[in-house]
């Protein structure tokens, strides 16, 4: 897929997620003198911002429902999740999770 | 001849075992950029101007599917929120910089920035001059030495510099290669050894068995907020997985 809106509107989402990026990096290191770091309920809450955020990106790529539950399992791109997921774990190596990953999709989009 | 700084090399040095997952990262970066239907140009400015690949994999994906623009830059800040935890940590070693340079140095803090010069400033093995005597240029203590952020900003600037350079190739790749080999699956697989490493922790796991299911159940919600409805259920979950347990 690719995306349908125009230069401007692109340029305008780099820019500003650009910014915001910035201000998220630069709050503390800027407030530094005036607040004793971060609130500990805000703290608590980040901790689990990361597992959270990832997992909601990771899960619908490799996880597509579809009507029957045979149909759903076997998907190449589950497949292919969840031995990358086996490598991540084992390896926690970025490359060695993206060749097997990508290997094992290709392997079983011809297979399944 | 110039003299290249105290520190500066050193932080160069540290990133190195790095680049095997930094280099790979920013490829995909690039490709599903232009995947994406994103201008070279656009791809390159994304990488320079955001330096943060998660958000940098959101947005593009996003941006392909057409999703409300309020959504898109919402969902990238929301990634990118751990961000103000690093800030807060590191703050104290910058606190005697120039505004200009802790504008500079904020604008460069990642993950891997952060985490290679929080080991460094905490009394690393290879803290040679101590943390704790008088640093050269007066500053005291835990306020950091120069020697400290000439190592960071070293391992950070030659990690953004990386970063483009990766990005560019990703870019002039994935013009070239074919839709069909179906390269946009490398942005999951990038996701996801990003997330095993998280997963310590029965809240955390928790967090992402929430956030990951809300997501696939809200695949097909308008405005593509399945993704940031599975976020926020994951966040509230493990906090109050935390909560119990404590």
């Amino acid at each position: 897929m690719t995306t349908t809106y125009g230069p401007l509107p692109v340029w305008a989402v780099i820019l500003v997620v650009g910014a915001l990026t910035f201000a998220i990096r630069y709050s503390f290191i800027y407030l530094l003198g005036r607040v004793s770091g971060v609130p500990p309920r805000l703290e608590r809450a980040l901790r689990y911002v990361p597992a959270a955020v990832l997992a909601a990106l990771v899960a619908p790529a490799f996880v597509d429902p579809a009507p029957t539950a045979a149909a759903t399992l076997l998907d190449p791109r589950l497949f292919a999740g969840v031995v990358a997921a086996g490598v991540a774990w084992t390896t926690e190596n970025m490359f060695a999770t993206l060749v097997v990953g990508m290997v094992t999709f290709w392997t079983a989009g011809t297979v399944l | 001849m110039p003299t290249v700084p105290d520190g500066f090399l050193d932080g160069v040095r540290a990133t190195l075992p790095l680049l095997l997952g930094l280099i790979p990262f920013g490829l995909v970066a690039g490709v599903a950029a232009v995947d994406a239907g994103l201008s070279p140009a656009q791809a390159v400015g994304l990488s320079a101007v955001v330096f943060a690949g998660a958000s940098q994999l959101a947005t593009v994906d996003l941006l392909a599917q057409d999703a409300a623009l309020a959504v898109v830059v919402l969902t990238a800040v929301v990634i990118n929120l751990r961000m103000s935890m690093y800030s807060a940590s590191i703050a104290p070693y910058f606190e005697s910089l120039r505004r200009r340079w802790s504008a500079l140095y904020a604008f460069l803090l990642t993950d891997m920035s952060y985490a290679i010069a929080i080991g460094e400033f905490t009394g690393g093995e290879g803290d040679a001059d101590g943390d704790d005597a008088p640093a050269p240029n007066g500053g005291v203590g835990d306020d950091g030495t120069a020697r400290d952020r000439w190592y960071y900003f070293g391992a950070a600037a030659f990690m953004w510099l990386v970063w483009q350079l990766a990005t560019v190739v990703g870019v002039v790749l994935g013009a070239s290669v074919p839709e069909s080999w179906g390269v946009s699956f490398a942005v999951p697989l990038v996701f996801l050894s990003l997330l095993v490493p998280e997963l310590s922790g029965r809240p955390r796991i928790v967090a992402a068995l929430i956030g990951g299911s809300v997501a696939v159940a809200g695949a097909g919600w308008p405005l593509n907020l399945g993704l940031l409805g599975g976020a926020l259920a994951g966040v509230v979950a493990g906090v109050v997985v935390e909560g119990r347990d404590a």
